[in-house]
Protein backbone atom coordinates (compact mmCIF):
# COMPACT_ATOMS: atom_id res chain seq x y z
CA UNK A 1 0.00 0.00 0.00
CA UNK A 2 1.27 2.97 -0.63
CA UNK A 3 1.52 6.43 1.34
CA UNK A 4 -1.57 8.55 0.39
CA UNK A 5 0.08 11.84 1.28
CA UNK A 6 2.90 11.62 -0.90
CA UNK A 7 2.22 8.85 -2.75
CA UNK A 8 5.91 8.00 -3.31
CA UNK A 9 6.82 5.69 -0.30
CA UNK A 10 5.09 2.98 1.11
CA UNK A 11 2.35 3.43 3.54
CA UNK A 12 4.39 1.83 6.87
CA UNK A 13 1.72 3.19 9.73
CA UNK A 14 -1.49 2.57 9.60
CA UNK A 15 -4.04 4.20 12.08
CA UNK A 16 -7.73 4.99 12.51
CA UNK A 17 -8.44 8.71 13.91
CA UNK A 18 -11.51 9.76 15.45
CA UNK A 19 -12.10 13.33 15.22
CA UNK A 20 -15.97 14.84 15.98
CA UNK A 21 -17.07 11.01 15.96
CA UNK A 22 -15.94 10.31 12.59
CA UNK A 23 -13.38 7.91 11.79
CA UNK A 24 -11.02 7.77 9.03
CA UNK A 25 -8.10 5.24 8.17
CA UNK A 26 -4.93 7.11 7.82
CA UNK A 27 -2.07 5.20 5.91
CA UNK A 28 1.33 6.99 5.30
CA UNK A 29 4.75 6.64 5.60
CA UNK A 30 6.95 7.55 8.47
CA UNK A 31 8.12 11.05 6.73
CA UNK A 32 5.05 12.17 5.93
CA UNK A 33 3.61 11.25 9.45
CA UNK A 34 6.47 12.86 10.64
CA UNK A 35 5.62 15.88 8.47
CA UNK A 36 1.34 15.78 9.06
CA UNK A 37 2.21 15.79 12.73
CA UNK A 38 0.72 12.31 13.35
CA UNK A 39 3.49 11.36 15.09
CA UNK A 40 5.54 12.87 18.02
CA UNK A 41 9.29 11.13 17.53
CA UNK A 42 11.07 10.67 20.51
CA UNK A 43 14.35 12.00 19.11
CA UNK A 44 13.22 15.51 19.00
CA UNK A 45 13.77 15.22 23.14
CA UNK A 46 16.77 13.05 22.87
CA UNK A 47 19.45 13.48 24.77
CA UNK A 48 22.91 12.54 24.95
CA UNK A 49 22.74 10.37 27.80
CA UNK A 50 19.68 8.35 25.81
CA UNK A 51 22.40 8.26 23.24
CA UNK A 52 24.77 6.94 24.72
CA UNK A 53 22.80 4.25 26.48
CA UNK A 54 21.29 3.07 23.97
CA UNK A 55 24.84 2.16 22.48
CA UNK A 56 25.84 0.64 25.27
CA UNK A 57 22.83 -1.40 25.99
CA UNK A 58 22.56 -2.73 21.94
CA UNK A 59 19.49 -4.98 22.81
CA UNK A 60 16.16 -4.69 20.97
CA UNK A 61 14.48 -6.99 23.60
CA UNK A 62 15.43 -4.47 26.24
CA UNK A 63 13.74 -1.38 24.43
CA UNK A 64 10.44 -3.49 23.60
CA UNK A 65 10.25 -3.79 27.39
CA UNK A 66 10.25 -0.24 28.40
CA UNK A 67 6.45 0.30 29.14
CA UNK A 68 6.83 3.71 27.19
CA UNK A 69 4.81 4.38 23.61
CA UNK A 70 7.69 6.58 22.22
CA UNK A 71 9.62 3.56 22.61
CA UNK A 72 7.09 0.98 21.31
CA UNK A 73 7.10 2.69 18.20
CA UNK A 74 10.96 2.06 17.85
CA UNK A 75 10.11 -1.09 18.26
CA UNK A 76 7.93 -1.58 15.50
CA UNK A 77 10.14 -0.08 13.40
CA UNK A 78 12.98 -1.50 11.31
CA UNK A 79 15.73 -3.16 13.72
CA UNK A 80 18.69 -5.17 12.20
CA UNK A 81 18.72 -8.72 13.06
CA UNK A 82 22.34 -9.04 13.80
CA UNK A 83 23.25 -6.05 15.89
CA UNK A 84 20.11 -4.88 17.23
CA UNK A 85 20.62 -1.53 15.72
CA UNK A 86 17.21 0.19 15.30
CA UNK A 87 16.78 2.47 11.60
CA UNK A 88 16.27 5.86 14.34
CA UNK A 89 19.50 4.91 16.16
CA UNK A 90 20.90 4.55 12.79
CA UNK A 91 19.83 8.15 11.55
CA UNK A 92 20.60 10.14 15.23
CA UNK A 93 24.42 8.55 14.96
CA UNK A 94 24.81 8.58 11.02
CA UNK A 95 26.36 5.17 11.50
CA UNK A 96 25.69 1.81 10.81
CA UNK A 97 25.92 -1.42 13.15
CA UNK A 98 27.17 -3.88 11.29
CA UNK A 99 26.80 -4.82 7.20
CA UNK A 100 23.33 -6.63 7.64
CA UNK A 101 22.17 -3.23 8.99
CA UNK A 102 22.22 -2.46 5.02
CA UNK A 103 20.21 -5.03 4.16
CA UNK A 104 17.97 -4.65 6.92
CA UNK A 105 17.75 -0.83 6.00
CA UNK A 106 17.61 -1.10 2.51
CA UNK A 107 14.46 0.31 1.08
CA UNK A 108 15.63 3.60 2.94
CA UNK A 109 18.98 4.01 2.25
CA UNK A 110 18.42 4.97 -1.46
CA UNK A 111 17.54 9.00 -0.43
CA UNK A 112 20.54 8.72 2.30
CA UNK A 113 23.09 7.59 -0.04
CA UNK A 114 21.88 10.12 -3.12
CA UNK A 115 22.82 13.15 -0.86
CA UNK A 116 26.10 12.06 0.25
CA UNK A 117 27.34 10.72 -2.53
CA UNK A 118 25.94 13.08 -5.42
CA UNK A 119 22.75 11.22 -6.23
CA UNK A 120 24.69 7.63 -6.59
CA UNK A 121 23.09 4.57 -5.04
CA UNK A 122 25.26 2.14 -6.61
CA UNK A 123 28.47 0.39 -6.36
CA UNK A 124 30.63 0.56 -9.30
CA UNK A 125 34.05 -0.06 -8.46
CA UNK A 126 36.76 -2.82 -7.33
CA UNK A 127 35.11 -6.12 -5.77
CA UNK A 128 36.87 -8.07 -3.78
CA UNK A 129 39.32 -10.81 -5.93
CA UNK A 130 39.01 -13.74 -4.04
CA UNK A 131 35.69 -13.74 -2.79
CA UNK A 132 34.24 -11.61 -5.82
CA UNK A 133 35.27 -14.14 -8.67
CA UNK A 134 31.86 -14.49 -10.37
CA UNK A 135 31.47 -10.79 -9.72
CA UNK A 136 33.92 -9.50 -12.10
CA UNK A 137 33.05 -12.01 -14.47
CA UNK A 138 29.32 -10.45 -14.96
CA UNK A 139 30.65 -7.42 -14.27
CA UNK A 140 32.86 -7.82 -16.77
CA UNK A 141 30.62 -9.20 -19.28
CA UNK A 142 27.91 -6.44 -18.58
CA UNK A 143 30.75 -4.47 -19.91
CA UNK A 144 31.48 -6.18 -22.89
CA UNK A 145 27.16 -6.09 -23.78
CA UNK A 146 27.11 -2.30 -23.07
CA UNK A 147 30.55 -1.94 -25.17
CA UNK A 148 28.95 -3.97 -28.06
CA UNK A 149 25.47 -2.36 -28.06
CA UNK A 150 27.47 0.80 -28.61
CA UNK A 151 29.54 -0.91 -31.11
CA UNK A 152 26.33 -1.60 -33.12
CA UNK A 153 24.56 1.36 -32.82
CA UNK A 154 27.87 3.11 -34.62
CA UNK A 155 27.97 0.67 -37.09
CA UNK A 156 31.48 -0.97 -36.00
CA UNK A 157 30.55 -4.90 -37.10
CA UNK A 158 33.97 -6.05 -37.02
CA UNK A 159 35.13 -4.91 -33.55
CA UNK A 160 31.70 -5.72 -32.66
CA UNK A 161 32.23 -9.23 -33.53
CA UNK A 162 35.40 -9.57 -31.32
CA UNK A 163 33.99 -8.39 -28.46
CA UNK A 164 30.81 -10.95 -29.11
CA UNK A 165 33.28 -13.74 -29.15
CA UNK A 166 35.23 -12.51 -26.12
CA UNK A 167 31.76 -12.60 -24.19
CA UNK A 168 31.14 -16.43 -25.24
CA UNK A 169 34.23 -17.17 -24.21
CA UNK A 170 33.71 -15.57 -21.00
CA UNK A 171 30.18 -17.16 -20.67
CA UNK A 172 31.67 -20.76 -21.44
CA UNK A 173 33.97 -20.34 -18.98
CA UNK A 174 32.35 -19.41 -16.32
CA UNK A 175 29.47 -22.25 -16.82
CA UNK A 176 32.59 -24.35 -16.33
CA UNK A 177 33.68 -23.36 -13.40
CA UNK A 178 30.22 -23.42 -12.19
CA UNK A 179 30.14 -27.27 -13.38
CA UNK A 180 33.61 -27.95 -11.72
CA UNK A 181 32.10 -26.72 -8.41
CA UNK A 182 29.14 -28.94 -8.38
CA UNK A 183 31.08 -31.80 -9.06
CA UNK B 1 63.63 -2.50 14.05
CA UNK B 2 60.83 -1.53 16.41
CA UNK B 3 58.82 1.02 17.71
CA UNK B 4 61.24 3.04 18.68
CA UNK B 5 62.18 3.80 15.24
CA UNK B 6 58.74 5.52 14.21
CA UNK B 7 58.66 7.80 17.03
CA UNK B 8 62.02 8.46 17.12
CA UNK B 9 62.44 10.37 14.03
CA UNK B 10 60.24 13.04 12.75
CA UNK B 11 60.39 12.26 8.88
CA UNK B 12 59.52 9.26 7.43
CA UNK B 13 61.76 7.42 5.31
CA UNK B 14 59.39 7.63 2.24
CA UNK B 15 59.45 11.40 2.48
CA UNK B 16 63.17 11.57 1.81
CA UNK B 17 62.33 10.67 -1.53
CA UNK B 18 61.24 13.00 -4.02
CA UNK B 19 58.08 12.89 -6.26
CA UNK B 20 56.53 14.30 -9.22
CA UNK B 21 55.51 17.70 -8.81
CA UNK B 22 57.28 17.80 -5.28
CA UNK B 23 57.88 21.40 -5.20
CA UNK B 24 53.97 21.70 -4.31
CA UNK B 25 52.58 18.48 -3.70
CA UNK B 26 54.20 16.88 -0.43
CA UNK B 27 52.35 13.62 -0.52
CA UNK B 28 49.67 11.22 -1.94
CA UNK B 29 47.48 8.89 0.41
CA UNK B 30 44.91 6.16 -0.33
CA UNK B 31 43.02 5.02 2.28
CA UNK B 32 40.39 2.27 1.95
CA UNK B 33 37.32 0.96 4.23
CA UNK B 34 37.30 -2.41 4.42
CA UNK B 35 35.46 -4.87 7.45
CA UNK B 36 35.59 -8.15 8.33
CA UNK B 37 32.05 -9.97 7.02
CA UNK B 38 29.62 -11.29 9.29
CA UNK B 39 31.28 -8.69 12.73
CA UNK B 40 29.32 -5.88 13.48
CA UNK B 41 31.20 -2.46 13.47
CA UNK B 42 34.08 -1.90 16.40
CA UNK B 43 31.57 1.61 17.44
CA UNK B 44 29.10 -1.26 18.79
CA UNK B 45 31.08 -5.28 18.61
CA UNK B 46 31.95 -7.08 21.54
CA UNK B 47 35.45 -6.48 22.85
CA UNK B 48 36.09 -10.37 22.49
CA UNK B 49 35.32 -10.08 18.55
CA UNK B 50 37.47 -7.36 18.21
CA UNK B 51 40.22 -9.57 19.90
CA UNK B 52 40.10 -11.85 18.00
CA UNK B 53 40.29 -9.44 14.74
CA UNK B 54 43.09 -7.89 16.53
CA UNK B 55 44.77 -11.13 17.18
CA UNK B 56 44.57 -12.97 13.74
CA UNK B 57 46.06 -9.89 11.79
CA UNK B 58 48.93 -10.25 14.45
CA UNK B 59 49.27 -14.16 14.18
CA UNK B 60 48.84 -13.30 10.33
CA UNK B 61 50.59 -10.58 9.20
CA UNK B 62 53.10 -8.71 12.11
CA UNK B 63 56.79 -9.26 10.44
CA UNK B 64 55.12 -9.77 6.86
CA UNK B 65 56.36 -7.77 4.07
CA UNK B 66 54.50 -6.81 1.11
CA UNK B 67 56.47 -6.17 -2.26
CA UNK B 68 59.33 -3.46 -0.78
CA UNK B 69 57.63 -2.71 2.21
CA UNK B 70 59.55 -4.68 4.90
CA UNK B 71 58.46 -5.83 8.16
CA UNK B 72 55.33 -5.15 9.18
CA UNK B 73 55.22 -3.99 12.75
CA UNK B 74 52.32 -4.73 14.80
CA UNK B 75 51.57 -2.79 17.64
CA UNK B 76 49.15 -2.70 19.74
CA UNK B 77 47.63 0.98 20.56
CA UNK B 78 46.84 0.03 24.29
CA UNK B 79 50.55 -0.64 24.77
CA UNK B 80 51.77 3.09 23.93
CA UNK B 81 52.02 5.89 26.40
CA UNK B 82 50.01 8.92 25.81
CA UNK B 83 53.10 10.84 24.24
CA UNK B 84 53.84 8.00 21.52
CA UNK B 85 50.21 7.73 21.00
CA UNK B 86 50.35 11.77 19.66
CA UNK B 87 53.11 11.09 17.73
CA UNK B 88 52.33 8.52 15.89
CA UNK B 89 49.28 10.68 15.03
CA UNK B 90 51.07 13.75 14.28
CA UNK B 91 53.51 11.62 11.84
CA UNK B 92 49.95 10.53 10.20
CA UNK B 93 50.81 6.83 10.43
CA UNK B 94 47.89 6.13 12.51
CA UNK B 95 44.01 8.81 12.93
CA UNK B 96 43.24 10.60 16.22
CA UNK B 97 40.11 7.88 15.56
CA UNK B 98 42.34 4.82 16.51
CA UNK B 99 43.80 6.12 19.63
CA UNK B 100 40.55 7.31 21.18
CA UNK B 101 38.15 5.08 20.69
CA UNK B 102 38.74 1.18 21.18
CA UNK B 103 40.84 -0.79 23.55
CA UNK B 104 40.97 -3.41 21.31
CA UNK B 105 42.64 -1.30 18.15
CA UNK B 106 46.10 -1.62 16.75
CA UNK B 107 48.41 -0.67 13.58
CA UNK B 108 50.54 -2.40 11.39
CA UNK B 109 52.94 -0.38 9.80
CA UNK B 110 56.18 -1.07 7.58
CA UNK B 111 59.46 0.00 8.02
CA UNK B 112 59.52 2.95 5.32
CA UNK B 113 56.50 4.10 6.77
CA UNK B 114 54.24 3.94 3.54
CA UNK B 115 51.89 0.95 4.66
CA UNK B 116 49.84 1.40 7.71
CA UNK B 117 46.71 -0.56 8.03
CA UNK B 118 44.85 0.25 11.10
CA UNK B 119 43.22 -2.50 13.15
CA UNK B 120 39.41 -1.71 14.71
CA UNK B 121 39.18 2.08 13.79
CA UNK B 122 36.11 2.85 12.88
CA UNK B 123 36.08 0.28 10.54
CA UNK B 124 37.81 -3.20 10.93
CA UNK B 125 40.44 -2.70 8.62
CA UNK B 126 41.78 1.09 6.97
CA UNK B 127 44.56 0.46 4.76
CA UNK B 128 46.71 3.32 3.82
CA UNK B 129 49.45 4.00 1.43
CA UNK B 130 51.65 6.83 1.40
CA UNK B 131 53.58 7.92 -1.40
CA UNK B 132 55.89 11.26 -1.90
CA UNK B 133 55.17 13.84 -4.54
CA UNK B 134 52.00 13.52 -7.03
CA UNK B 135 51.55 9.59 -7.41
CA UNK B 136 47.93 8.91 -6.65
CA UNK B 137 48.12 6.08 -9.37
CA UNK B 138 50.83 4.12 -7.90
CA UNK B 139 49.49 4.56 -4.51
CA UNK B 140 46.33 3.14 -5.89
CA UNK B 141 48.02 0.24 -7.68
CA UNK B 142 49.49 -0.51 -4.86
CA UNK B 143 46.90 -0.45 -2.31
CA UNK B 144 45.15 -2.50 -4.56
CA UNK B 145 47.09 -5.45 -3.87
CA UNK B 146 47.28 -4.73 -0.52
CA UNK B 147 44.37 -5.21 -0.54
CA UNK B 148 44.10 -8.17 -2.33
CA UNK B 149 46.66 -9.52 -0.54
CA UNK B 150 45.04 -8.96 2.83
CA UNK B 151 41.75 -10.16 1.39
CA UNK B 152 43.69 -14.35 0.55
CA UNK B 153 42.57 -14.18 4.16
CA UNK B 154 39.99 -12.41 5.23
CA UNK B 155 36.62 -12.32 3.82
CA UNK B 156 34.78 -9.04 3.56
CA UNK B 157 31.68 -7.26 4.34
CA UNK B 158 30.82 -6.74 0.51
CA UNK B 159 27.57 -6.14 -1.13
CA UNK B 160 27.18 -6.85 -4.89
CA UNK B 161 24.79 -3.31 -5.64
CA UNK B 162 26.38 -1.25 -1.97
CA UNK B 163 30.46 -2.46 -2.71
CA UNK B 164 32.60 -2.74 0.70
CA UNK B 165 30.01 -1.54 3.53
CA UNK B 166 31.62 0.73 5.69
CA UNK B 167 30.40 1.67 8.97
CA UNK B 168 29.76 5.56 8.07
CA UNK B 169 27.37 6.06 4.59
CA UNK B 170 29.97 7.97 3.41
CA UNK B 171 32.37 5.43 2.84
CA UNK B 172 30.70 3.17 1.38
CA UNK B 173 31.11 1.41 -2.34
CA UNK B 174 35.15 1.87 -2.81
CA UNK B 175 35.48 3.14 0.42
CA UNK B 176 38.44 5.00 -0.87
CA UNK B 177 39.77 8.43 0.08
CA UNK B 178 42.41 9.45 -1.73
CA UNK B 179 44.25 12.89 -0.50
CA UNK B 180 47.05 14.87 -1.44
CA UNK B 181 48.75 17.00 0.71
CA UNK B 182 49.86 20.12 -0.87
CA UNK B 183 51.90 23.37 0.05
CA UNK B 184 49.95 26.40 -1.55
CA UNK B 185 51.57 29.86 0.58
CA UNK B 186 51.78 31.88 -3.00
CA UNK B 187 47.85 31.09 -3.30
CA UNK B 188 47.01 31.54 0.46
CA UNK B 189 49.62 35.26 0.29
CA UNK B 190 47.30 36.32 -2.54
CA UNK B 191 44.09 35.28 -0.64
CA UNK B 192 43.07 33.66 -3.67
CA UNK B 193 42.61 29.84 -2.09
CA UNK B 194 39.84 31.71 -0.14
CA UNK B 195 38.18 31.58 -4.03
CA UNK B 196 39.23 28.36 -4.45
CA UNK B 197 38.57 26.25 -1.85
CA UNK B 198 34.80 26.68 -2.30
CA UNK B 199 34.85 25.80 -6.17
CA UNK B 200 36.72 22.88 -5.31
CA UNK B 201 33.54 21.85 -2.95
CA UNK B 202 31.54 22.20 -5.52
CA UNK B 203 33.03 19.92 -7.30
CA UNK B 204 32.64 17.20 -4.85
CA UNK B 205 36.14 17.41 -3.43
CA UNK B 206 37.35 18.39 0.39
CA UNK B 207 39.97 20.40 1.28
CA UNK B 208 40.95 20.13 4.51
CA UNK B 209 43.67 21.44 6.90
CA UNK B 210 46.95 19.20 7.57
CA UNK B 211 45.55 16.47 10.49
CA UNK B 212 42.27 16.21 8.27
CA UNK B 213 38.70 16.02 9.11
CA UNK B 214 38.00 19.61 11.43
CA UNK B 215 41.77 20.61 11.11
CA UNK B 216 42.79 24.16 10.86
CA UNK B 217 45.67 25.05 8.23
CA UNK B 218 48.83 25.69 9.89
CA UNK B 219 51.59 26.29 7.52
CA UNK B 220 49.81 27.09 4.13
CA UNK B 221 48.99 23.28 4.13
CA UNK B 222 46.34 21.66 2.63
CA UNK B 223 44.89 18.29 2.15
CA UNK B 224 42.73 17.75 -0.91
CA UNK B 225 40.52 14.55 -1.21
CA UNK B 226 37.66 13.10 -2.68
CA UNK B 227 34.27 13.03 -0.98
CA UNK B 228 32.21 10.55 -3.00
CA UNK B 229 32.98 7.19 -2.70
CA UNK B 230 29.73 5.47 -4.22
CA UNK B 231 28.88 4.79 -8.13
CA UNK B 232 32.34 5.96 -9.53
CA UNK B 233 35.19 3.89 -9.69
CA UNK B 234 38.23 4.00 -7.96
CA UNK B 235 40.49 5.15 -11.16
CA UNK B 236 37.92 7.68 -12.02
CA UNK B 237 37.74 8.94 -8.33
CA UNK B 238 41.49 9.32 -8.45
CA UNK B 239 42.02 10.53 -11.86
CA UNK B 240 39.15 13.85 -10.87
CA UNK B 241 40.98 14.28 -8.02
CA UNK B 242 44.58 14.52 -9.94
CA UNK B 243 43.04 16.74 -12.73
CA UNK B 244 41.73 19.39 -9.94
CA UNK B 245 45.32 18.68 -7.91
CA UNK B 246 46.86 19.44 -11.18
CA UNK B 247 44.78 23.00 -11.89
CA UNK B 248 45.86 23.93 -7.96
CA UNK B 249 49.71 23.29 -9.03
CA UNK B 250 49.52 25.68 -11.91
CA UNK B 251 47.28 28.20 -10.12
CA UNK B 252 50.53 28.03 -7.24
CA UNK B 253 53.17 28.22 -9.83
CA UNK B 254 51.09 30.85 -11.44
CA UNK B 255 50.95 32.92 -8.15
CA UNK B 256 54.68 32.30 -7.20
CA UNK B 257 55.59 33.28 -10.55
CA UNK B 258 53.23 36.80 -10.47
CA UNK B 259 54.81 37.38 -6.43
CA UNK B 260 58.47 36.76 -8.29
CA UNK B 261 57.85 39.71 -10.82
CA UNK B 262 56.29 41.98 -9.15
CA UNK B 263 57.45 41.99 -5.41
CA UNK B 264 60.58 39.99 -5.63
CA UNK B 265 62.12 42.09 -2.93
CA UNK B 266 59.27 42.04 -0.80
CA UNK B 267 59.00 38.32 -1.05
CA UNK B 268 62.94 37.87 -0.36
CA UNK B 269 62.00 39.92 2.65
CA UNK B 270 59.73 38.00 4.22
CA UNK B 271 61.40 34.83 3.30
CA UNK B 272 64.40 35.68 4.97
CA UNK B 273 62.65 37.13 7.81
CA UNK B 274 61.41 33.65 8.39
CA UNK B 275 64.22 32.62 8.00
CA UNK B 276 65.68 34.53 10.61
CA UNK B 277 62.89 33.85 13.05
CA UNK B 278 63.80 30.07 12.79
CA UNK B 279 67.24 30.37 13.41
CA UNK B 280 67.42 32.67 15.66
CA UNK B 281 64.04 32.73 18.13
CA UNK B 282 64.62 31.53 21.55
CA UNK B 283 60.87 31.03 22.08
CA UNK B 284 58.72 29.98 19.16
CA UNK B 285 54.77 28.98 19.44
CA UNK B 286 53.78 25.82 16.51
CA UNK B 287 51.82 28.29 14.47
CA UNK B 288 54.43 31.03 14.14
CA UNK B 289 56.67 27.99 13.79
CA UNK B 290 54.63 26.73 10.70
CA UNK B 291 54.56 30.15 9.41
CA UNK B 292 57.84 30.92 8.85
CA UNK B 293 58.95 26.80 7.82
CA UNK B 294 56.10 27.68 5.14
CA UNK B 295 58.02 31.01 3.89
CA UNK B 296 61.52 29.17 4.25
CA UNK B 297 60.09 26.37 2.46
CA UNK B 298 58.57 28.34 -0.24
CA UNK B 299 62.57 30.43 -0.62
CA UNK B 300 63.71 27.08 -0.92
CA UNK B 301 61.45 26.27 -3.84
CA UNK B 302 62.06 29.29 -5.44
CA UNK B 303 66.04 29.47 -5.49
CA UNK B 304 66.24 31.57 -2.93
CA UNK B 305 67.34 29.73 -0.12
CA UNK B 306 70.17 27.70 -1.17
CA UNK B 307 71.67 24.31 0.56
CA UNK B 308 68.53 23.46 2.60
CA UNK B 309 67.14 20.15 1.43
CA UNK B 310 62.90 20.56 0.62
CA UNK B 311 62.21 17.82 3.18
CA UNK B 312 63.36 20.38 5.94
CA UNK B 313 59.27 21.31 5.57
CA UNK B 314 57.82 17.59 6.19
CA UNK B 315 60.42 17.04 8.76
CA UNK B 316 60.23 20.43 10.73
CA UNK B 317 56.10 20.22 10.51
CA UNK B 318 56.41 17.41 12.42
CA UNK B 319 59.23 18.37 14.91
CA UNK B 320 57.40 21.59 16.28
CA UNK B 321 54.73 19.37 16.59
CA UNK B 322 54.32 18.74 20.99
CA UNK B 323 54.00 14.75 21.14
CA UNK B 324 56.94 14.74 19.56
CA UNK B 325 58.43 17.61 21.35
CA UNK B 326 57.68 15.96 24.01
CA UNK B 327 58.90 12.00 23.15
CA UNK B 328 61.85 14.00 22.86
CA UNK B 329 62.28 15.73 26.11
CA UNK B 330 60.88 12.28 27.88
CA UNK B 331 58.41 14.07 30.02
CA UNK B 332 55.46 16.19 29.79
CA UNK B 333 55.70 20.09 28.91
CA UNK B 334 54.06 22.68 29.36
CA UNK B 335 53.10 24.86 26.76
CA UNK B 336 55.74 27.25 27.62
CA UNK B 337 58.28 24.48 27.82
CA UNK B 338 57.14 23.31 24.69
CA UNK B 339 58.02 26.66 22.82
CA UNK B 340 61.46 27.01 24.43
CA UNK B 341 62.61 23.13 23.17
CA UNK B 342 60.79 23.75 19.51
CA UNK B 343 63.13 26.91 19.54
CA UNK B 344 66.19 25.50 20.52
CA UNK B 345 65.24 21.79 18.14
CA UNK B 346 64.62 24.19 15.06
CA UNK B 347 67.82 25.92 15.37
CA UNK B 348 69.83 22.49 15.70
CA UNK B 349 68.20 21.53 12.58
CA UNK B 350 69.05 24.01 10.85
CA UNK B 351 72.70 24.02 11.70
CA UNK B 352 72.59 20.31 10.43
CA UNK B 353 72.21 21.91 6.82
CA UNK B 354 75.12 23.84 6.96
Amino acid sequence: MECQECHERPATLHFTQISNGEKTEIHVCEVCAKEKGYLTYPDEAYSFHHLLTDLINFNASKIESVENDAFKQQAQELTCPHCGMTFTQFKRIGKFGCASCYHTFSTRLDPIFRRAHAGNTKHNGKVPKRTGIDLQTRKQLEDYKKELQYLIETEAFEKAAIIRDKIKALESSSKKSEAGDKS
Amino acid sequence: MSLEHFIDNAISPWMRNDGPESDIVLSSRIRLARNVADVSYPLIADEEKLEEIRDFFQENYEHQSFRNHEDLEFISISDLSAIEKHVLVEKHLISPHLVKYSDEAAALISQDEQISVMINEEDHLRIQLYYPGLQLRNALEDAFALDDWLEERVDYAFDETRGYLTCCPTNVGTGLRASVMMHLPALTLTKQINRIIPAINQLGLVVRGIYGEGSETIGNIFQVSNQITLGKSEEDIVSDLESIVNQLIGHERNARSILMKQSELTLEDRIYRSYGVLEYSRIINATEAARCISNVRLGIDLGIIKHTSRSILNELMVLIQPGFLQHFAKKNLTANECDVLRASLIRERLELEK
